[in-house]
C-alpha cells in the first residue's frame, strides 16, 4: 500500500486516491496555431522515466482535490507532495 | 542437435539424464554480427529464430540483461486468443493462432498448446450487443465466435455464481472455443534452441548501455560486456522500452506500468477454458498442475517495479469472489508482477524508425504473450526485408500522429484505466 500525503488532509492510503498520470505533460497555449507535432507530443508521447517521477492524483475518496506527487517509479518510494499549484523540485 | 523424443527420453534415462546435449550455448559476444536483437523475452528469441529460418539470416545476438524468459514471458497468465475487433488486430493474432497450432511439431519442444476456449462473460443487455458485435466482426474474419446465452454458460461453468442474490448477473457471454492456452517457459526455450542450434547467439547477462548512431544510421550498442558493432538492431524489450528509447533521445507513445497476476494452491481439476468476468477486473483459468491463474488489471500508477501493491489483488480477487464464490476457501499460493509497456491506444507497434536499421517492437500492453510467434515473424521480416509485412502494416508508429489508431478497447490515453 502506498501512503500519499495530501498537503490539504495529511497522511492517507492509497486507496482514497486516483491517478492521474505524468505531471509535467503541458498543454498547447490556446488561441495560437498548433502544430501537429505539438498536438502529438501532448496526448501520446510520454517519457515515463525510471526513477523520480513527478506525477498528478485526486484525492478522490478525500478532499477531490487533485495533487502533484513526486515518486521513485522503481521503487514506489514517495518523496513529496504539493498542491497542484505549487512547484516540486 | 539431439532431437526430443519419447525414444531420447528412454535412452537418457539409463544414464540418470546426466548427459543431455545443452539446450543452447553460452558464448562471448563477437564483435559485428549482422543483426543484434535486444531483448532474450518471447518476442526476441522468436524474432531470432524466424531471421534464421525464413530469412536464413543467421549471424544474429540476441542480447539479454538478465536471463532469457525471465521477463514478461515467464510471468504473464499464459492465454493465447484472438477474439479481436478491428481487421488489423484480428488478422494478425489469427495468423498467429495458426504458427501456435504447429508450435511444439515446429520446435520439437511441446509448448502444450491446448485450445480450452475462452468466454467473455456479459452482465446486462448491452454488453450481449457488444459481444454479438465483435463475434460478427471476428467471424468475419474467420476467426469461430459463439455468443452463449444464460443456460449455455451455466453448462460450461456450473460453478460460477448463478444465483438470484448476484449483484451482476450472468446474461451470457462470447466464446471464442479455439483460444487457450500453452506453457510460457517452453515457448521460450523452445525458441532459444532452435535459434541457437541455427548459428544465434543468445548472450545473456548483458546490458545495454549506449547506441551508437552516426548521421542517421545505426552503427552498433554498447553493452556491461563491450561494444558490438550491427548493421541492424531490433529493440523487443517490452518495459523497458522507454529506457532504451531515452538513450536514442526518442519519446514514445508509450508509458510502463506493473500488472500483477497470482495463483491459488493447485485443485482438482474444475475449470476447464479460460474465464473473464465482464462486471469488474477479473479472469481466470486453470493451469495443469491445478492451481487456480487469475489476473486483472493493472495497479494504476508509472512503475518499473516488478511487484505490486496488496490493494489491487484485492480488487481484482473482490471480483473473482463476486463470479466464483468456490473461490474464497482457496489459498493463495504466490503473487508476482512485470512490467508493461502501454501503448497509448492499446495495441502494439511493429516498424521501423527514423534511424536506418533500427527497428521497434514495443506496446504489447497486457497482451504480449499470445502474440509472441506472430511478433516475432513479422518483426523478423520487417528486419530482413527492411519494410512492413501487410499483417503489420497497420501496427506503425505514425498512427498516433496521423490518427490511424487501433484503440480496441476505446480508452483514451489514460493506459492505466482499465
Amino acid at each position: 500500500m502506498l501512503y500519499i500525503k495530501c498537503p490539504y488532509c495529511g497522511l492517507r492510503a492509497q486507496k482514497e486516491f486516483s491517478y492521474g498520470g505524468d505531471a509535467t505533460v503541458k498543454r498547447p497555449n490556446i488561441n495560437e496555431e498548433v502544430s501537429t507535432e505539438d498536438w502529438d507530443n501532448f496526448v501520446y508521447m510520454r517519457k515515463s522515466p525510471r526513477g523520480k517521477h513527478v506525477e498528478l492524483w485526486q484525492h478522490i475518496a478525500g478532499c477531490r482535490q487533485w495533487i502533484k506527487v513526486q515518486r521513485d517509479t522503481a521503487t514506489h518510494e514517495i518523496f513529496q507532495t504539493a498542491k497542484v499549484t505549487e512547484e516540486i523540485r | 542437435m539431439q532431437k526430443y523424443s519419447v525414444f531420447s527420453l528412454i535412452k537418457n534415462a539409463f544414464s540418470n539424464h546426466q548427459n543431455w546435449e545443452v539446450a543452447w550455448k553460452d558464448p562471448t559476444p563477437k564483435s559485428e554480427y549482422d543483426v543484434v536483437i535486444i531483448g532474450g523475452g518471447g518476442h526476441g528469441l522468436a524474432t531470432a529464430y524466424y531471421l534464421a529460418k525464413e530469412h536464413n539470416i543467421r549471424n544474429v545476438a540476441i542480447i539479454e540483461k538478465g536471463w532469457i524468459g525471465g521477463g514478461n514471458v515467464g510471468r504473464n497468465t499464459t492465454i493465447i486468443r484472438s477474439n479481436f475487433m478491428y481487421d488489423a488486430n484480428a488478422r494478425f493474432n489469427e495468423f498467429g493462432m495458426d504458427l501456435w497450432r504447429n508450435l511444439s511439431q515446429e520446435l520439437n519442444f511441446n509448448v502444450m498448446f491446448s485450445p480450452r476456449g475462452i468466454i467473455n462473460l456479459a452482465h446486462s443487455d448491452a454488453q450481449m450487443n457488444a459481444y454479438a458485435r465483435r463475434g460478427n466482426s471476428m467471424r468475419l474474419n474467420g476467426i469461430d465466435a459463439k455468443l452463449l446465452d444464460r443456460d449455455e454458460v451455466k453448462k460450461l461453468i456450473p460453478m460460477a455464481d448463478f444465483s438470484d442474490e448476484v449483484r451482476f448477473p450472468i446474461f451470457g457471454g462470447l466464446m471464442q472455443p479455439s483460444a487457450g492456452t500453452a506453457r510460457h517457459d517452453a515457448v521460450a526455450w523452445g525458441y532459444a534452441r532452435q535459434a541457437d542450434d541455427m548459428g544465434v547467439d543468445i548472450i545473456q547477462h548483458c546490458e545495454v548501455t549506449g547506441f551508437d548512431v552516426v548521421n542517421g544510421k545505426i552503427k552498433g550498442i554498447r553493452t556491461s560486456r563491450g561494444d558490438i558493432k550491427a548493421k541492424k538492431v531490433g529493440l523487443c524489450v517490452a518495459g523497458s522500452t522507454n529506457i532504451l528509447a531515452e538513450k536514442l533521445n526518442m519519446t514514445l507513445p508509450i508509458e510502463t506500468h506493473v500488472l500483477q497476476a497470482c495463483v491459488s494452491e493447485p485443485v482438482k481439476p474444475l475449470l476447464d477454458g479460460v474465464v473473464t468476468f465482464g462486471a469488474g477486473h477479473f479472469y481466470i483459468s486453470q493451469s495443469d498442475k491445478g492451481e487456480m491463474v487469475m489476473g486483472g488489471d493493472l495497479d494504476g500508477y508509472n512503475s518499473y517495479a516488478q511487484r505490486g501493491n496488496l490493494p489491487t489483488i484485492q480488487h481484482v480477487l473482490t471480483g473473482g469472489l463476486a463470479l466464483f464464490p468456490f473461490l474464497s476457501r482457496l489459498k493463495m499460493l504466490r503473487t508476482w508482477g512485470g512490467i508493461m509497456d502501454m501503448s497509448m491506444d492499446g495495441s502494439p507497434i511493429i516498424d521501423k524508425t527514423h534511424i536506418e536499421g533500427l527497428y521497434l517492437n514495443c506496446g504489447w500492453c497486457y497482451g504480449g504473450f499470445k502474440s509472441t510467434p506472430v511478433s516475432g515473424w513479422t518483426f523478423a521480416h520487417t528486419i530482413a526485408q527492411d519494410q512492413v509485412h501487410e499483417l503489420n502494416s497497420e501496427l506503425r508508429l505514425n498512427r498516433f500522429s496521423t490518427g490511424h489508431l487501433l484503440d480496441e478497447k476505446g480508452l483514451g490515453t489514460k493506459t492505466w484505466i482499465g
